[in-house]
């Protein structure tokens, strides 16, 4: 009876036992509550924000009726119309975009690179990229911020700082991921490219890159996804409301008297990471076909 | 020389091209921002445009700044102090709530999710794709004073005036905190927990162990590497954290080490200020982001 693994929660008979005695493998009511009152308090007032960027009225707590005003029907004040709204959004995507577009290639140059030279100097290197995915990230940001304002930097605030920002605090991700499948792989794919006569670049471009496909979208996702996100380097390295992103938006006006179109401009958002997530979940399912299980959930948690 | 020298030269030579870009980009976006910081630190403040002055020569290094802030922790001018002490204790209470729930929802999901395992995980993974600001705006709308909370407090006639939520309530700021962090606790203490092998728990149970003491005694002792990982991973964010505390509350009254940086920032003629407070909390936490880059690296040799 002890030995039964997992056993079904029927498998208790109803013997006379000792109250104390409630069968070693029931199932657990208490956790099972825990979680489930976890995830409806998780997330039970985020589907409620979404909710309400669907009222009619201007209340974001008494529902008014269903209404697509603060998207796109009200003339002044919703996201298709409120300009500084629908910058914002467009800002952010843009900053997720060029943030990807660096990032990426950047981290897995590095990481394979990594993978190739040993000694002090890689070393250091690796440790100055992990302390950069540790580091709180209002260090970061505000050393930044004094370094384009003090130094004579190339750039000024604005969209070019907040990539630079961005990129940096960004890159651990790829360099991370891209490591860790790496060490999957092991060298005797490239190896065996190499006895076949194929050039240390070439081996690494024809064999090593489309096996590491799924690890590069996995990464390409997370980064696009957390830069939608972000809110301390985007705030200190913008210049002006032509550089606000949404979570600057929201974290300016969320404590005044916002209308239910800032939750409406939340909810696009939303839905952009999740359809990014969609969109990346079917690239990794893709290219990952004919390797083992590469990008599992959790990866694309940003477990690391 | 042998034959295989000139292709491992070359294999090293594409790692070097390779590797320099990243770290180059490190090295000027990440340590000279942190260099300028303590430049700042250890800086002067211009005694006519009150502007700050850097040293950038370390034998230019004043210990001004550090002595302005540690001058300002205890006695009359002490309004640092109270600031340090509430960032400890709201952290500490919020790392702690977030243990207190992240570790029996790691453990459920691990060891008895069963079929719905893939949906549960769904749905615990699924904060980390909304956006840390909209999960703060959810709960400016519910606790605001015409927010839901209130309205059901005061349909029921439990409370007579809306209840003040978001002005200065510890509790609001700390399970604001709770609530935008535990995420990021779950995902490392479910990866921990699910490697325990269920016959691990079998054979403690067939030894005789009852539940509580199976627990103690196997899952408790090889949790602790998940359960050190996701500690690290919220406390760190956390230490930093002042939107939470501006959305939630908006009140000096609860504010922590991160609210005392930002406005230091937002004022020019207090740089220096803004330079030592983050380089105290770069000290303040240098311990966990040691060890964490320690085990990372350590499990790195090991793959």
């Amino acid at each position: 009876m002890t030995a039964l693994p997992q056993a079904p929660p029927v498998a208790t008979p109803p013997v006379a036992r000792g109250r104390s005695w409630r069968g070693p493998w029931r199932p657990p009511y208490v956790l099972a509550a825990v979680t489930v009152g976890y995830l409806v308090w998780s997330l039970a007032p985020v589907l409620l924000a979404v909710l309400f960027s669907f009222n009619s009225g201007r209340s974001r707590s008494a529902w008014q009726g269903f209404s697509m005003r603060w998207y796109y029907a009200d003339p002044t004040l919703s996201v298709l119309h409120d300009e500084s709204l629908r910058r914002a959004l467009t800002h952010t995507l843009t900053l997720g975009l060029l943030t990807t577009l660096v990032a990426v290639p950047l981290g897995v140059a590095f990481a394979l690179g990594l993978d190739r030279w040993h000694g002090r100097l890689p070393a250091s290197a690796n440790f100055t990229m992990l302390l950069s995915f540790v580091i709180p990230e209002i260090v970061l940001a505000v050393g930044l911020f004094y370094m384009i304002t003090l130094l004579a930097t190339p750039f000024v605030l604005g969209t070019t700082a907040q990539v630079v920002g961005l990129v940096t605090f960004q890159l651990s991700y790829p360099v991370v991921i891209v490591r860790a499948r790496l060490a999957t792989i092991g060298p005797q794919y490239e190896e065996a490219a190499r006895d076949l006569g194929a050039s240390a670049f070439g081996a690494m471009r024809r064999v090593l890159l489309p096996m590491l496909m799924p690890a590069i979208f996995t990464s390409a996702v997370l980064v696009f996804a957390d830069v939608l996100d972000d809110f301390v380097i985007v705030r200190y390295l913008s210049s002006d409301a032509f550089t606000e992103t949404t979570s600057i938006k929201i974290y300016n006006t969320a404590r005044g008297a916002p209308t239910p179109a800032l939750n409406a401009v939340a909810t696009l958002m939303l839905v952009a990471s999740f359809v990014v997530v969609l969109l990346g979940w079917l690239a990794v399912k893709r290219f990952g076909r004919g390797q083992e299980e590469p990008g599992s959930l959790g990866a694309f948690a940003g477990q690391v | 020389m042998s034959g295989t020298a000139p292709r491992d030269r070359r294999r090293g030579l594409l790692g070097v091209a390779l590797t320099l870009p990243g770290a180059v980009w490190l090295a000027v976006f990440f340590l000279v921002p942190l260099y300028v910081v303590v430049s700042i630190s250890t800086g002067t403040v211009d005694p006519v445009f009150r502007s700050v002055v850097p040293a950038w020569n370390p034998r230019d290094w004043s210990g001004d700044q550090f002595g302005y802030v540690l001058s300002r922790l205890t006695g009359p001018d002490g309004f640092f102090g109270p600031v340090m002490v509430r960032t400890v204790v709201y952290v500490l209470l919020a790392v702690a709530g977030c243990l207190a729930v992240a570790y029996p929802v790691a453990w459920f999901v691990a060891r008895h999710s069963g079929r719905r395992r893939g949906l549960v995980l769904a749905l615990i993974v699924a904060p980390f794709w909304i956006s840390y600001m909209m999960r703060m705006l959810a709960w400016v709308n519910l606790l605001a004073d015409d927010g839901l909370v209130n309205r059901l407090l005061g349909g029921a006639g439990l409370v007579a005036d809306p209840v003040t939520f978001l002005s200065g309530r510890p509790t609001t700021v700390v399970l604001g905190l709770v609530y935008g962090y535990v995420p990021y606790m779950i995902l490392p203490m479910y990866a921990a927990l699910d490697r325990i092998s269920p016959a691990l728990l079998e054979a403690a149970r067939d030894l005789g162990a009852g539940r509580f003491e199976t627990f103690r005694r196997v899952v408790l002792p090889m949790s602790v590497p998940g359960v050190l990982a996701g500690l690290v991973l919220v406390a760190l964010p956390m230490t930093g954290d002042y939107f939470t505390n501006d959305l939630l509350s908006a009140s000096p009254s609860t504010a922590m080490l991160g609210n005392l940086i930002n406005t230091s920032v937002a004022n020019p003629s207090q740089a220096g200020q803004a330079g030592a407070l983050v380089l105290v909390l770069v000290l303040a936490m240098a311990v966990p982001m040691l060890l964490y880059v320690r085990s990372s690296v350590r499990s790195d040799l090991a793959s």
